[in-house]
């Protein structure tokens, strides 16, 4: 019999909303909303994200997950007396994180990072699409610690080097994260524009951020 | 085709890519070195400026080709060109390809009272058939044109943006079936107006039928039946690009698409597609075009030389980058080391790939 996460997982890529509702349901009478995030909805969102790196599910697949994930995590927030943000974050200080698309209007791997995100307990700043002088404002006027960055041109990924220069002069405790298409093709670019880390799958999100923030993933 | 046959000096470019899509060995490995920008750097024009007058464009592929010595002449402006056509913007840069602006479908309902533009109203695809007019003039029949078009399939990702487009393919199939119906209309009426003006084939981008994109089952419903109706229809062989995305779980549905050849990923092993196409379709690719700016000439050969040795043997293959764009950024040295590993290693038969 396949764990709860695995099963739940199998939902997820099969788009059965049903189901995956159902494994959540079952969960819930004997976790609580947090637990069952935890050790359900997020291991199965993480796993998605590495099987859609390996080749072996597609983009559509991971896209539609979050969708679902997400529609799965509000209703396991219902009727609660806090807000999302509030049970989801995890009980050490939580970093200021945003998240923004730099110079694209291809918007879809943020969406997919956010809601992975909003799965391991993390609140998000979405700046959607930016450019960079633009950005760089944002990300002081809100003191953000962790910038996650998702580019689909190269010439938006090598803009990235641009927009960290900047953020070393205005906002040195910034961390940036970059992601996206250029990335996966050329394995040194991240380090070229001067990232602390790259993600070459939404799933590695929350690995990442985790270790940027010093806790064990 | 093995030993004296392969040894046909003198071919013509047209001669040697019909030879190689025929699953024969011309007298060489044929190059599709897909430059389109760098055209505006031989002019020394901004990019912007470059594709604001078709003439400019042509006379960049003829420099082009003269510089890099492809075996074709390809008449890409940039994707967003279309939904130009649909009312949407573009947005140019300096240093890279001209991106599409905001999505021109607002809403999914809107779709319902959608039509699709004619060609004859959109100066951008007007300048296109321009510029593939004074290359037929040129070309004289001995350089291969490759026209493009953009997928009827693909389109929405520019037309409603990627999440609103999934959205509408996994959720009001009515409408997205409508869509595909106005998108396949266009899609034949804008490559059989470049046929008419000169292209010789059709580099049909198709990203999202890429198994990166979406599962096969779900290709096998929607891209697929696009793609297998849009062909038909189409007045020229045309090649599936999928834009660097992965096409292994999807490759023996593809000869059944009507493609002639298909454009394939560095993520993906040449030998392993090989194996599973040869005799069936052609392969174009797979040099990864976004490593290749930080190639040396040296490293450049070596991947030519992969490359030939993987696929190269019995013909059905023709060398280019991965995605069907040379990036801005890669330099002159290694497009002409590329060049000149083709014809070095690229040479029929191909002997020394038994001896490696």
């Amino acid at each position: 019999m396949p764990l709860p996460s695995e099963a739940l997982q199998q939902s997820f890529l099969a788009l059965d909303r049903m189901r995956a509702s159902e494994l959540v349901a079952v969960a819930a009478t004997e976790l609580p909303p947090l637990q069952v995030i935890e050790t359900m909805v997020r291991p199965a969102l993480e796993a998605i994200g590495q099987l859609w790196e390996q080749g072996d599910c597609a983009l559509s697949q991971v896209y539609m997950s979050g969708r679902i994930c997400e529609e799965l995590i509000d209703g396991l927030l219902v009727g609660s007396a806090s807000d999302a943000s509030r049970i989801l974050t995890p009980q050490v200080a939580a970093p200021r994180l945003a998240i923004a698309v730099l110079e694209d209007y291809h918007l879809l791997g943020r969406q997919i990072v956010r809601t992975v995100l909003r799965a391991g307990g993390y609140e998000v700043l979405d700046y959607g699409r930016q450019d960079v002088e633009e950005l760089l404002d944002r990300v002081c006027a809100d003191r953000i610690e962790i910038l996650l960055v998702s580019t689909l041109m190269l010439p938006s990924a090598l803009r990235t080097r641009m927009l960290i220069d900047g953020l070393r002069r205005v906002s040195p405790q910034t961390r940036v994260v970059v992601g996206g298409a250029p990335y996966r093709f050329d394995d040194q670019l991240w380090q070229e524009v001067g990232a602390d880390a790259v993600g070459l799958h939404a799933g590695e999100a929350l690995t990442i951020v985790n270790r940027l923030t010093g806790e064990a993933p | 085709m093995s030993g004296t046959q392969g040894l046909q000096a003198g071919l013509t470019s047209m001669q040697r890519v019909l030879t190689a899509l025929g699953h024969q060995e011309p007298d060489r490995v044929p190059l599709f070195l897909l430059a389109v920008m760098q055209g505006a750097r031989e002019l020394g024009l901004s990019i912007e400026d470059y594709f604001a007058r078709p003439e400019q464009v042509a006379e960049g592929q003829l420099r082009l080709r003269a510089k890099y010595r492809s075996d074709c002449f390809y008449t890409f402006y940039y994707a967003s060109i279309e939904t130009e056509a649909w009312g949407g913007g573009t947005i140019f840069r300096k240093d890279g390809p001209p991106n599409a602006a905001a999505p021109v479908i607002h809403e999914i309902a809107d779709i319902a009272r959608l039509t699709p533009p004619r060609i004859e109203d959109s100066p951008g695809l007007l300048r296109v058939l321009e510029t593939t007019r004074l290359l037929a003039q040129e070309s004289r029949g001995e350089v291969p044109i490759v026209g493009v078009v953009m997928s009827p399939f693909s389109l929405p990702v520019m037309q409603l943006g990627f999440e609103r487009y999934l959205i509408l393919m996994h959720e009001h199939r009515e409408l997205f079936a409508r869509l595909m119906q106005l998108n396949e209309a266009f899609c034949v009426a804008w490559a059989n107006a470049q046929v008419a003006a000169g292209a010789n084939a059709i580099c049909y981008f198709d990203p999202i039928s890429s198994s990166s994109m979406v599962p096969r089952a779900l290709f096998l419903e929607t891209g697929f039946q696009v793609a297998r109706r849009t062909l038909a229809r189409l007045q020229a062989p045309a090649a599936m690009h999928f834009a660097s995305g992965r096409v292994l779980p999807i490759v023996d549905d593809l000869a059944a698409t009507g493609a002639a050849a298909v454009g394939v990923s560095s993520h993906e092993d040449l030998g392993t597609l090989k194996a599973a196409c040869r005799g069936k379709i052609s392969l174009l690719g797979n040099l990864n075009g976004i490593a290749m700016r930080r190639w040396t000439p040296a490293q450049a050969e070596a991947a030519v030389k992969a490359a030939i040795a993987a696929a190269g043997s019995g013909g059905g293959f023709v060398l280019s980058d991965n995605h069907g764009e040379i990036p801005w950024q890669v330099p002159d040295t290694v497009l002409l080391a590329i060049a000149d590993a083709v014809e070095r290693w690229g040479r029929y038969p191909l002997d020394w790939c038994q001896t490696a």
